[in-house]
This record gives C-alpha cells, sequence and structure tokens, in this order.
C-alpha cells in the first residue's frame, strides 16, 4: 500500500505534457517572452523570484531604473531599499534592486535554456511532432536564442562578468562558470550571427515575436558599444547591421508620440521588437504601468493618462532633460513632453519639483482609455527596439570613424527624425558630431532604457566630464569613482556560487 | 451509642468531591460522597477514625469526636505518584516516566474567557512558551516547545486529539483551526517535550507533541454542569499620536501654505473611533453518566463575542459525545468521540488599526461625498472632478464599516478506538483507531461600489470555499506483563499508522460589488486538491528493573508523499534511561525526601510539514487569466516550469535531555529541572541558488544547522495546608538560547546571512537576518549615533567597519525577538468558601523593533508630500527625525515584561434550591503589563511591532451550577 505515497498535482503537468503538443510548445515559448513583461504567472501580486517584493521584480521596471535612475534622465522620489543608491552612485552587492535584476535576467536565461533543450530535432521527433509545427517550433527555438543573447547583453553591458549557462547545463545542483565579459561579447555574437538566417524575414513574424531585424538590431547595439565591452572599436560592422535593420522594410511612424500610447501595437511600422502589456491581460505592477503611474501623480489628472485610479508621483527627470531642447515646451519639437512646476529639485524628496515627464500614457491615439481591470494597469507596450534607434547608430558609428557608410546618408538619417518631430525641416540640421549625437539620443530616445550605457559610452557617466542635479548624491552633481561603471555581482550569487568573483572595486 | 454524622467533602477551589470514599478505619462501615460531596455515616460513640481518600488527592484522616458535622477539605496531591500519564500509543504511570513530559488537568487550567485550547495552558509549563497572536476572538497562538527547531519550517508543535493527530494546517474562514475545538470539553493536556517522549511520533514530532484528551463520561447517577460566562473587553492602551490641536499646531508652525490649507476643523481620536467596549457569553452544557456499561458524555457550547476592533464578531456553536463501553468482561474496551462545531466569525478589517494611528485628527469621520459620506484623501481637477487621492491612507471607520468580510466553519472530528485484550493473554491489548477531521470553510466579503478601499475594482463580493478531509488510521499491539521473576515489568508496542490529508480548494473569480467578474480574474480551473499521505511503522519497549531502572526505546520509521522515493523514508529512534534514587537503600529512609529520580535521554526526531506538497518534482504550470502574453493576435496561457529540489527531505533533529524529578515533604514540595541541547541539521531553509541552475533564484532545500539549548526548572509547594486554608504555590523557569551554526552549502565567512523580518513603510525592506553564530532572526541595523543630549542624530550612524563610508557593511546584529529567559508563576488561596487565584508570566531579554513608530514617528509623516496629512507617533517629539530611519537601532526596544495574565476570585454557595451547586467566578485577565517597552503590546511573536491587535483587557463574570 506505499504506492499511496506516490501523489501528484491536480492541475500542474509534466514537461512531456506540456511539450506534447504545437500549441504547448508555442505556451511555453510564451513563457520565455512573458519573462519579460510580467512578474510572474499568477497574476499581479506573484513573482518568480524571491527575495524582491513581487509587483517590483519584472524586468521593464528593474532595468529601466538601473538605466535611466543613474543618469541625468530620471530622478525618483521614494525611498525603498536599494532605490536613492541610484542617484548617490553608491549601491553595493547586496542592493535588492540590482540583485532583482540580475536574477531577472537569468530567469529569462533559463527559461529559454529549458526551451531550447526541450525543442532540439530530437525531443520534437520523439513527440511525433512533424511539417510545419516541426518548423515553427526551430522558428521558436531561434527567438529563443535571441531572447537568450539579448539577456547576455543586457548581463554583460550592466554586470559585465556574469555567469554562464547554457541549454547543455543541467537542473539541479550545478554551478554555472563565470564567463569573462570579452568572451561573452563574442559568444553573443556568435549566437546572433547564428541564429540571423534561422529566424523569420523581417517583418513577416507576428505581432510582439522577434524577426531578423531585431538580431540586427541588437548586433548593431553590441557593435556600437564594442569599445567598452572588449576594448577593440567595431564601428564598421555598427553600420552594416544598422543599415541592414534601416533597409529592413520598417519605416519611422509619421507621428513620433503615437509611438507611447495604448494603441501603439497597430499599424506600429517602426517598432522592432516590443514587450507588450495588457491592462486586463497582463496585468502587472512594473513595465509602463509603473512608468505611466511613477511619473504622474493624482494633482495632474490621471484620467488624461489613462489610469484613472493611478499616479504615485514617484519619478521624474532632472532639468538636464528638457534643457536637450532648445524648447522644451512641446510646440517646436514634438519629442518634448514635459510638465514643468519647478525646473529645479531642491527637495529630492518633493514629487511637486522637477520636470515631469509625460511620454507614455495609456490612452490610444485617438484619445480613448485603454482598457484596465483597476484604472491603473495599462497596456502601452514598450519598445525595445525601434528604428529611430538605428539611425542614430549609423550617424554615430559613421563619426566615429567606421568604414562603410557616409556623412550624407548619416545627416539624413538624423534629419529624417528632427523633420518628424518638427512636423517640418525647420529642425534639420547640416552637419552633426559625436556629441550632438548623444543629445539626440536624449532628446529621441529618452526614457526608453539607453541612457546609462551612452553616458559610459562618452565616458560622462561617472566622470566629472558632466554632471546634473543630484548625481552622486550632491545637489550640483559630484564624479564618483568609475568602479561603478559596472554594477557588481549580488551578493546573493557570489556566496552561493563559489565559482565567480565580483568585478574590480566592489 | 448509635448515631449518624455526615459532613461535605471539598477539593480544589471548594468544589465538591463526589465519589470521595469514607472510611472508619479498621471496620467496613463506608460510604461514598453523592453528587453534592455530601456523606452521612452510622457510627459508634466518639473514637474511631474517619478516613477521607479520593484519586489525585491527599487522603485525609480525620478523629470522630463528639461533633455530628465533619466537613472536610482534600488537597490534591500535587504529583500524584500514581497518576497515570497519557504518553502517545498508550498510558504510562507518571512515576516510570523517563522522558520529559509535563500534564496540566482540567482544574489546574487557565480560568476566565479562554476561547481556544492552548490557551488553557498558558504559563503552566515549563519549556513552553504560548504568546497569543492578538486581540481577535478565536484567534489562536504562536506556541514553542523549546524554542522553535526551524527556521523555514514550521515551529508549531503536533496536536494530538485523543490519539488522533491534527495537521495543524489552516480552514479557509477561520483564525485558527484550534479555535474549532471548545475548550471545556478538554479534560488534560499533556506535553511532549524531549526526543525520549516525541519520537513515537517521528517526523513530525521535532517541535513537541501536545496530547489532548476530553472529557469522558464516569460511572454513577447523571449529573449536569451548567457553566455560564458574561465577558467585557476593553483596550488597555493605545498608540500616543498626536491630538488635533497638537497636529493644528504643529501644520500651521511648519507646513507650507498647501499643507495648511488641508488642515480640518474636527478634533478626531480616530482610534477611539475604531475601538468598543466588547461583550460576549459563553455558556456550556454538559451531561454525564453511565447507562449500565455505557458511560457517556454529552455537552454542547455557545459562545459569542465581540472583538473590541468594532465589527469584529466570533460565534461558536459546538457539540461534543463521547461514549466509553467497555464489553466482554472489560476485555474490549471502545472509546468513541465525535465532536463538532460551527464558527460564524465577521473579520473587522484590522488595516483600520495602523490607518487610525496615522489618520490626520483635524478631519471627521463623516463627510458628505460619494464615497458614502466617509470623509476621504481627494484631488480635484482643473474641472473640479473629484479623484481619491492614490497615496493617501483611508478613512480608518470606513475601513471598517464598508467591509463585511464573513465566513462560517463547519467542523467534525472524531474516532473510534477500540482496545482488545485478548481472553488467553489478557496482557496483551490490540487497539484499533479509526479517525477523521472534515472541514468545510466558506465566506464572502463585501465591500460597497462607493467605498473608498476598494475604489480600482468598483467593491468586492467575493466568495471561497474549502473542504477538509483528513482520514487516519492507526493500529498498535501492546503487551505489558509484570515479571515478578526477575523483578521486571515489560511494556511493548508496536504499531502501523496511515494518515491522509486532502483538501478541495474552490477557485472563483473576483468580483465587484455589483456581482460583475473583474476583468482577468476568472480562474483557469474551478478547484485544486493538494493532498499528502504519510504511512508509519514504529515501536516501544518500557523495561522497568526492580522498580527502580527504566529504559524506554522506540523506533519509528515514516514514508511522506511530500518527497521523492529516493529520500521518501525516515528512520527516528530515541532512548532514555531513569534512575529512581530515592528507592535505593541509602535515601530510602530518608522521610523528608520522598521521590528523587534522575532521567537522561537521547532522541532523532524529524520535521516533514515543509510547506510544499509536490516539492520534489518537476512540473509545469499554466498561468492565470490575467497572466497571459500577447504574441500576434492572440493572448497565450503561459506554461511555465516550477524550481524543485528533486532530493528535498526532511530536517532531522537531535535531542539531548537530563532531568531530576524531586519530591520534598510528602510531595508538598516537588518539581524537576531538566536541561537540553537540540541540534537541527539538513534545515529547511530557502535559500539562493546559483542563479541559472534552476527556475527561480529562491529554493526551498535543505541547508543549516540550528541549536537550541536550555534548561528548565519547576516547583510546586504547599506552604499552608489547614482544614479552611490551603495556599498552593507553582512557578516555572525556562531559559533558552539558540544560535546558527550553518547556512550555506559552501562554507563562506562573508556572508552575511538570509534577511527576514520584512516590515511595513518601505517595501521589500527587512530588519532581521538570519546568520550563521547568530541568533535566530537576529535584528540587522545600523548603529545610532547620539548628540551629548542623548537625541539620536538623523541619519548619522557609527562607521562599524571603519571604512569611511557608511553602508550596508556597517550593519551589526542587535539582539533577538525571542526571550532569554521566559518565567510563570501562578498561585491559590482556598479559604473557606472562597479562592482566589492568579498566574504570572515574566519574558526576559526579548526585543522588539517598534515599527509603528519608525513608520509613523516622523515628521515627514505629517507633512506628508505626496498631497494630504497624517499623523504622527508622538514619538518624534524625542527623535526629531524627519524622514524615516527605518534601520537605526534606536527603535530596538528592550520587550522584558511581567504580565499578570489572570486574577480570579471565586466562592463556592454550596446547595442552592436543595439540589444544585452553585459557584460563581469573576475573573480579570491581562491585568496589568510592566515593561519598558513604548509600544503599546510588549509581547509579540515576531518581535516586529506593526499594527498589532492589541490583547484587551478582559472581565469575566463566571457560574457554575452542577446537579
Amino acid at each position: 500500500c506505499h504506492e499511496d505515497l506516490d501523489l501528484s498535482p491536480t492541475n500542474a503537468t509534466t514537461s512531456a505534457i506540456a511539450y506534447g503538443t504545437p500549441e504547448g510548445y508555442k505556451q511555453v515559448i510564451a513563457k520565455v517572452y512573458g519573462a519579460f513583461a510580467l512578474t510572474g504567472s499568477g497574476g499581479p501580486g506573484a513573482s518568480d523570484l524571491g527575495g524582491i517584493d513581487a509587483g517590483t521584480s519584472d524586468f521593464l521596471r528593474l532595468y529601466w531604473n538601473s538605466q535611466e535612475l543613474t543618469t541625468d534622465e530620471a530622478h525618483i522620489v521614494w525611498n525603498d531599499p536599494g532605490l536613492q543608491d541610484f542617484h548617490n552612485m553608491n549601491w553595493t552587492a547586496s542592493n535588492v534592486m540590482l540583485t532583482g535584476l540580475y536574477n531577472r535576467i537569468f530567469f529569462q536565461i533559463t527559461m529559454a535554456n529549458e526551451f531550447i533543450r526541450e525543442s532540439s530535432d530530437a525531443k520534437i521527433g520523439e513527440r511525433g511532432i512533424t511539417g510545419v509545427d516541426a518548423e515553427n517550433i526551430k522558428k521558436y527555438q531561434a527567438e529563443a536564442r535571441f531572447l537568450r543573447a539579448y539577456q547576455y547583453w543586457v548581463a554583460m553591458d550592466l554586470f559585465g562578468n556574469p555567469p554562464f549557462i547554457t541549454e547543455n547545463d543541467p537542473i539541479g545542483k550545478y554551478l554555472p562558470p563565470q564567463i569573462p565579459r570579452a568572451e561573452l561579447f563574442k559568444y553573443i555574437e556568435s549566437e546572433l550571427l547564428a541564429i540571423e538566417p534561422l529566424m523569420v524575414a523581417s517583418r513577416q513574424n507576428e505581432y510582439g515575436r522577434a524577426d531578423q531585424a531585431a538580431v540586427q538590431a541588437l548586433l548593431a547595439r553590441l557593435y556600437l558599444n564594442a569599445e567598452v565591452y572588449t576594448g577593440t572599436p567595431r564601428y564598421t560592422e555598427a553600420i552594416t547591421y544598422s543599415s541592414k535593420v534601416i533597409n529592413s522594410g520598417y519605416s519611422l511612424k509619421s507621428n513620433y508620440r503615437h509611438l507611447f500610447l495604448a494603441d501603439n501595437n497597430v499599424n506600429n511600422t517602426e517598432t522592432i521588437l516590443p514587450i507588450n502589456y495588457d491592462g486586463v491581460r497582463t496585468q502587472n505592477w512594473g513595465g509602463t504601468t509603473y512608468l505611466i503611474n511613477a511619473s504622474i501623480n493624482a494633482a495632474m489628472n490621471p484620467g488624461a493618462f489613462g489610469v484613472p485610479n493611478g499616479g504615485w508621483g514617484g519619478v521624474r527627470a532632472t532639468k538636464n532633460l528638457p534643457l536637450l531642447f532648445q524648447d522644451y515646451s512641446g510646440n517646436t519639437d514634438k519629442r518634448a513632453m514635459f510638465f514643468v512646476d519647478k525646473l529645479e529639485m531642491d527637495d529630492p524628496s518633493a514629487f511637486s519639483e522637477g520636470p515631469k515627464v509625460t511620454k507614455y500614457r495609456n490612452v490610444t491615439s485617438t484619445g480613448s482609455t485603454a482598457p484596465s481591470a483597476n484604472g491603473t494597469w495599462t497596456s502601452t507596450d514598450f519598445p525595445l527596439f525601434r528604428l529611430a534607434e538605428m539611425h542614430l547608430i549609423y550617424a554615430e558609428a559613421v563619426l566615429r570613424g567606421g568604414s562603410g557608410g557616409n556623412m550624407n546618408t548619416a545627416i539624413g538619417y538624423v534629419n529624417a527624425l528632427r523633420t518628424r518631430a518638427y512636423g517640418n525641416a525647420s529642425g534639420n540640421v547640416t552637419s552633426i558630431s559625436t556629441d550632438f549625437i548623444l543629445d539626440e539620443r536624449g532628446r529621441e530616445l529618452y526614457w526608453e532604457g539607453h541612457r546609462r550605457t551612452d553616458l559610459i559610452r562618452y565616458g560622462r557617466f561617472t566622470s566629472g566630464a558632466y554632471l546634473w542635479p543630484w548625481k552622486g548624491g550632491v545637489k550640483a552633481g559630484r564624479a564618483v569613482s568609475d568602479t561603478y561603471r559596472l554594477f557588481p555581482i549580488p551578493a546573493t550569487d557570489l556566496i552561493s556560487n563559489p565559482n565567480l568573483k565580483q568585478n574590480p572595486g566592489y | 451509642q448509635q448515631r449518624t454524622i455526615s459532613g461535605t467533602v471539598t477539593g480544589d477551589g471548594a468544589s465538591p468531591l463526589i465519589g470521595v470514599s469514607v472510611v472508619l478505619k479498621g471496620t467496613t462501615t463506608a460510604t461514598a460522597t453523592d453528587v453534592n460531596g455530601q456523606f452521612s455515616l452510622p457510627v459508634t460513640g466518639n473514637t474511631g477514625t474517619l478516613v477521607f481518600s479520593y484519586i489525585g488527592y491527599v487522603t485525609q484522616e480525620v478523629p470522630v469526636g463528639a461533633q455530628s458535622t465533619y466537613n472536610v477539605n482534600l488537597l490534591t496531591d500535587a504529583r500524584a505518584l500514581d497518576e497515570v500519564v497519557v504518553i502517545g500509543y498508550g498510558t504510562q504511570r507518571r512515576e516510570d516516566l523517563s522522558g520529559a513530559i509535563s500534564t496540566v488537568g482540567s482544574e489546574d487550567f487557565q480560568q476566565g474567557n479562554v476561547t481556544t485550547p492552548e490557551q488553557l495552558i498558558t504559563g503552566k509549563v515549563a519549556g513552553v512558551t504560548i504568546t497569543s497572536n492578538g486581540g481577535q476572538p478565536g484567534s489562536g497562538s504562536t506556541i514553542r516547545i523549546r524554542g522553535g527547531a526551524s527556521l523555514s519550517a514550521s515551529n508549531d508543535p503536533l496536536f494530538v486529539v485523543d490519539g488522533v493527530p491534527l495537521t495543524g494546517n489552516g480552514i479557509s474562514g477561520s483564525t485558527n483551526p484550534l479555535s474549532l475545538i471548545n475548550p471545556n470539553d478538554i479534560e488534560s493536556m499533556t506535553i511532549l517535550k524531549d526526543a525520549s517522549a516525541t519520537a513515537i511520533y517521528g517526523s513530525r514530532a521535532s517541535n513537541g507533541v501536545v496530547l489532548i484528551t476530553t472529557k469522558k463520561g464516569q460511572s454513577g447517577k447523571p449529573t449536569v454542569n451548567f457553566n455560564s460566562q458574561y465577558i467585557v473587553s476593553n483596550v488597555t492602551k493605545k498608540v500616543d499620536v498626536l491630538g488635533a490641536e497638537e497636529f493644528r499646531a504643529y501644520v500651521n508652525e511648519n507646513g507650507t501654505a498647501a499643507q495648511k490649507a488641508l488642515l480640518g476643523t474636527a478634533n478626531t481620536n480616530w482610534q477611539d473611533e475604531i475601538y468598543q467596549t466588547a461583550t460576549g457569553t459563553d455558556n456550556n452544557l454538559s451531561l454525564s453518566g453511565a447507562l449500565k456499561n455505557l458511560p457517556y458524555r454529552i455537552s454542547a457550547g455557545y459562545l459569542n463575542q465581540e472583538g473590541v476592533l468594532r465589527t469584529d464578531k466570533f460565534q461558536r456553536k459546538s457539540a461534543a459525545i463521547s461514549l466509553t463501553p467497555h464489553l466482554l468482561d472489560d476485555h474490549l474496551k471502545v472509546d468513541l468521540n465525535v465532536k463538532g462545531s460551527v464558527t460564524n466569525t465577521r473579520f473587522a478589517n484590522q488595516g483600520a488599526i495602523g490607518a487610525a494611528v496615522a489618520f490626520d485628527p483635524t478631519q471627521p469621520v463623516r463627510a458628505e461625498n460619494q464615497f458614502g459620506n466617509y470623509f476621504e484623501w481627494v484631488t480635484r481637477d482643473a474641472d473640479g472632478k473629484v479623484q481619491l487621492n492614490p497615496n493617501a491612507a483611508r478613512n480608518p471607520v470606513a475601513l471598517l464599516e464598508q467591509r463585511n468580510d464573513r465566513s462560517e466553519v463547519q467542523r467534525s472530528f472524531g474516532n473510534a478506538q477500540i482496545d482488545y485484550s485478548f481472553h488467553f493473554l489478557p496482557a496483551l491489548h490490540a487497539n484499533l483507531n479509526l479517525g477523521y477531521d472534515i472541514a468545510k470553510g466558506q465566506g464572502t466579503v463585501f465591500v460597497p461600489a462607493e467605498a473608498a478601499q476598494s475604489f480600482t475594482t468598483a467593491g468586492v463580493n467575493n466568495n471561497y470555499l474549502q473542504r477538509v478531509n483528513n482520514k487516519v488510521l492507526e493500529f498498535y499491539m501492546n503487551y505489558t506483563k509484570d515479571l515478578t521473576g526477575i523483578q521486571s515489568n515489560v511494556n511493548a508496542t508496536a504499531g502501523y499508522g496511515y494518515y491522509n490529508n486532502r483538501t478541495k480548494n474552490y477557485f472563483f473569480p473576483s468580483y465587484n460589488a455589483n456581482r460583475e467578474v473583474i476583468e482577468g480574474s476568472t480562474p483557469l480551473f474551478e478547484f485544486d486538491i493538494p493532498e499528502n499521505t504519510l504511512i508509519s511503522y514504529y515501536g516501544r519497549l518500557i523495561y522497568t528493573f526492580k522498580d527502580k531502572y527504566t529504559f524506554t526505546g522506540t523506533v519509528r520509521t515514516d514514508g511522506s508523499s511530500r518527497f521523492s522515493p529516493d529520500v521518501r523514508w525516515g528512520l527516528f529512534p530515541s532512548a532514555s534511561v531513569a534512575w529512581k534514587i530515592k528507592e535505593e537503600p541509602f535515601l530510602k529512609t530518608v522521610e523528608v525526601l520522598n521521590d528523587l529520580k534522575l532521567r537522561a535521554s537521547y532522541g532523532e526526531t524529524g520535521q516533514e510539514n515543509i510547506g510544499p506538497n509536490y516539492g520534489y518534482q518537476a512540473i509545469y504550470n499554466l498561468s492565470a487569466e490575467a497572466s497571459q502574453y500577447q504574441l500576434g493576435n492572440n493572448f497565450y496561457y503561459m506554461y511555465t516550469p516550477e524550481e524543485y529540489d528533486a532530493g528535498i527531505k526532511w530536517e532531522q533533529t537531535a535531542t539531548s535531555n537530563l532531568g531530576i524529578d524531586y519530591g520534598f515533604f510528602n510531595n508538598r514540595i516537588n518539581g524537576s529541572f531538566d536541561i537540553y541541547k537540540k541540534k537541527t541539521k539538513d534545515l529547511l531553509s530557502v535559500i539562493s541558488v546559483p542563479v541559472g541552475s534552476n527556475f527561480s533564484n529562491l529554493l526551498l532545500t535543505n541547508i543549516g544547522n540550528i541549536e537550541n539549548r536550555g534548561l528548565e526548572f519547576s516547583i510546586n509547594a504547599v506552604p499552608v495546608q489547614k482544614e479552611d486554608l490551603n495556599w498552593s504555590i507553582g512557578f516555572n523557569l525556562t531559559a533558552n538560547e539558540n544560535k546558527i551554526t550553518k547556512l550555506t552549502a559552501n562554507e563562506d565567512s562573508s556572508f552575511v546571512g538570509n534577511p527576514a523580518g520584512g516590515i511595513s513603510g518601505a517595501t521589500g525592506q527587512s530588519i532581521q537576518i538570519n546568520s550563521v553564530g547568530y541568533r535566530t532572526y537576529s535584528f540587522f541595523v545600523y548603529k545610532q549615533v547620539y548628540d551629548e543630549n542623548g537625541t539620536p542624530l538623523e541619519g548619522v550612524y557609527a562607521d562599524l567597519n571603519k571604512d569611511g563610508v557608511i553602508n550596508f557593511s556597517d550593519q551589526y546584529r542587535y539582539k533577538a525577538p525571542s526571550p532569554l529567559v521566559t518565567l510563570g508563576f501562578n498561585t491559590q488561596v482556598d479559604y473557606k468558601k472562597w479562592n482566589l487565584s492568579t498566574i504570572m508570566r515574566a519574558y526576559l531579554g526579548n526585543y522588539m523593533y517598534n515599527n509603528i513608530s519608525a513608520n509613523l514617528g516622523v515628521s515627514r509623516n505629517i507633512l506628508n508630500p505626496a498631497g494630504f496629512l497624517g499623523n504622527s507617533t508622538t514619538s518624534f517629539y524625542n527623535s526629531n527625525f524627519v524622514n524615516n530611519q527605518y534601520q537605526s537601532d534606536y527603535y530596538i526596544e528592550n520587550a522584558s515584561f511581567l504580565r499578570m495574565d489572570n486574577l480570579t476570585l471565586g466562592y463556592n454557595a454550596g446547595k442552592v434550591f436543595n439540589a444544585a451547586n452553585l459557584r460563581l467566578s469573576l475573573t480579570c485577565q491581562n491585568v496589568f503589563t510592566v515593561t519598558k517597552y513604548t509600544g503599546v503590546d510588549p509581547e509579540i511573536n515576531s518581535g516586529i511591532d506593526n499594527n498589532f491587535y492589541m490583547r484587551p483587557r478582559t472581565f469575566v463574570v463566571g457560574l457554575n451550577l452542577g446537579f
């Protein structure tokens, strides 16, 4: 009668059943993607991760904080553990937010590894899946490899020398080795080059899934920053791959502001890969829900932002961001979307001070409020890659001496963005410089999660060459140690994995 | 000449004793007292001696004199050497015990308003700390026997009622499953402490075992007992906050123009608004007796009690039947118990407790608006449209009144125990025990659409349902024999147990007040059935030699469905010896000393209640409706692999114990002394695993060791023992210290530890830490720096590692929440028909994080930058803190206390209406507390004082009628 001890859960299933059908594969790849958007699988209060508040444990919220709160583009009022470290630039290996981000990155990598393992030719064959179904699964597999490469790129960019795990490593008692930054660069590059031909052709995939252009866009980003990662510039390849994307069939959306509204999933010719949100079916407290609610408060009429019950009053920019625009009212350059009572932040804990950013909204381009189960969750998708960035990568790579492109084309690409922004050619430029490109990136791509990487590439992240209010925790701003150009490997992982060595300076 | 003498025999608390044997010494003249404790006996002349004897009481001799009335008060035999003690799968004579076991009988239970069984023994037993979880009626207690043996797994002891182990799992709609048992039906509670006593319960025994024996029928005439209580409760202390005038002055002096404009004109004491004087009644009726060979007991109870937090209400109807027939010339003993209860609870919204502390006292309770006419913080947009401030606190009174959270829980449990002693070999017994425990918990939560507390969903109209179905089968054989030839006694037991715990949780969507489904909340599955099974084999041998040396050995093997087949079976042995030194010739003649026994034991026990039922299996779960991901035009339910540890297994605790039992002056002074050491290994801990090696960053696995060591001392004394006056005293002391000795798979001295103890006010922040070399849940804080006047300097902390910067690495471990020493004291004086008793407890060395002060005691809380005003505790006058300093050791306070739990005055009116015996009592519970702690209550098990539902002071008038 000891078989009574063999019990199994009522509603859960085994991998054999989950992968038993082509539909099952699709539901698993949905998790590999969904790990970007959602904190967990059990509703907005659940998390795949522990050791962090569930609502803050999604990828975008954590990534965005690390890339933006550490720069001139954003400043947060809240006092949650670890948050103010971003402004003070004194974070440690025990920072809860950095630990959460690191864990989220490797959660998605582990999800991708599992999918890649289970979608080998042998496994698909064993399960009797053939024909178009089998081909689709191979496409999913290439996409899982892309998502993994993307997260390894984030890990390389932020943490430098992370642990390294692929589908060939086991689940369970295993200590992953550490991979040096330059070697990880090679791995990411080789993976992306390998899957480029395996991906669905550009603009041919379903909405929300990566295509060839997404792979090329990541390669362009990787090469643009190659000197930071490896010491060797690769601007020529940055030109090659940004060109590939520019010529892949994507086109700039005519209205810049519509890129950040709730119906940006419809007729979007510009966004190459979004993170998808839905105020009813993809509920979470991070992502664009965070970006929209944290950047307004109750006094700013949340209803107009499509979040009638929201408005948390947390994040705004430093004055440096609106001052990148000659006129930040938004009347000339439409990309400027600010709400300013007081430009200066004398009291960094008062949300009323400093320029509010109103870029993201949960309303559609026709002005209606997007569905939301509680009047707070949003349906606005976040552009992880969009065409405009490729224009700017091309231009910067040409300016930095890459070959295969030319200056006129570069200026043309920049002016395409400015013409859209101004609604006419009045804002067009006749010459460009690298400094101009950094500012233009600020104007075009602000609050899209690029700033920290850009400032590091320009040598302005930690140095005294560029300051912003409250940089390093002082009102006038100050230089900090170059140590902070990399985040520390979280203490939790250093302890559980003796193969890891901490980044220098921590 | 022949005459008749008469009298009344009373026992503890002046209650009449029924069935006391009264014998004229040296004759066959004898009788027994009747239901009123009265006797009459024919005697001749004025000579002779009356002998009064009764089980559990000291036999008393009274010379016959000229008078005809003999009222006698019998004293309890404090140790009752011949007393039989329940030990799990059988009984044993107390004097033969070799393990650390404490028993509390009904006569020693806490009196007054006791709604849940464990509270009966609060403060009574050395080594057992019982901390009620707060003032909510029916809420449970945290029970720790010799400290906790676990970190992540349960630290609760195993409860066994009439041989049926309870699962300890919660029931939906009930704050505490034990509250479904009526304490009035309990006869005695026995606490098994050391491994020698508990190891027979194997993998569930690491945190001790509490055996509950319920009341049974007695032979003789039917007796009826009616017990009625009237209960009044009040809060004892409120959190010190600014009054309306003080508040107004502060804002006017320090606030911005916008903040001053927010001030209201009311004077509201929000704490007064949410608390009430709570009343209640508790009535119990029992009938017991015997119909020929069928002793029976039938009881019914009705408890109806309000909470001091308004809208809190707890109602329990209970009934119990016990039949204990003896058949086949006593060869077949059947013990049938069925208990049933229905509780109806309305749960107050406890969020109101914190809200009342923090709400602006200048605002009125009521205001004309669309939120049900309760004042709420709003903003107006340019068009004058009113909108709730999403960051502001909600009206505390509205939180209570606009939430109707009700449950009904039905539970029945019982067992049929059949004990057969073989006709051909009466020393051999076969015992079969079949038990069940079924429950149905259901409830509804309603919040109207206009209520500010649920404005995002336009109200709440939810329901829940759960069914619990637990089965127990036990079978054992016992052989007990005196082998007089070799001066030995053998008591051998071997058995089998099967335990199945199955719960069915039904899933429902969330609804708004209009009963419309809230989008994204429709469950994927109708129900879930978590289930686990345990199968066990066990054996025990008790061997007594020359009535002086007792050896006990037990062994149990358990197989649990919670673990993979490879590690499913565990073995839990124990051994103990007892040496009755008093029986040795050199002490036998020492008359002052009447008992001296040495005990030593060692054993291993386990802990299988790890939480997850299927933690070893690799499984995929489907995501919820609200957690779909869009690909193309479709939304997909995601398949997610769950993290797992294929090798997860039980924790193992090794306990060694040394003890002495002593008794002097015919047991007028007696007690025991024990020292123990508990070492738990393979601690179930949630730890960080290397990222990439599992499907989450945290995993529940077996890592880490913990040690508890301590001592227990108890003494009972009867300083005065006279006919009209009796005074008894009991005192116990427990010292326990724990230490974590290992936490990580890889030895790493740089590992600071696992954070624990989330606090209120800052998302994701914790105040405690579990670190190797320190006590569990030590506080992990910065060392506050003070100015020369002793005022803390805001944000200034000591640079403990002297590296020039103040950061995370300057935090240190400072104190811990668990007491180092606990003391219990009880005393009773009986004078004629009166008795007065009290119970006091003291905890020493326990510290508390004053989360209320840390969170609310800052001026920023008053001058809130988020567009509303909030109140602050007065502690900010002392600290002058503007911003929260959550991690400062300033908020770690010494919470040692002395509390008088209970003060009872009883009066035995004797016979009234010529039939019934009437007793009256007046009890005050939670009489006073002496402490330096500045918050409302120093006794909070977690060591974090935040929105604590304070224990009320309760007055109980009790009446007991017996006939």
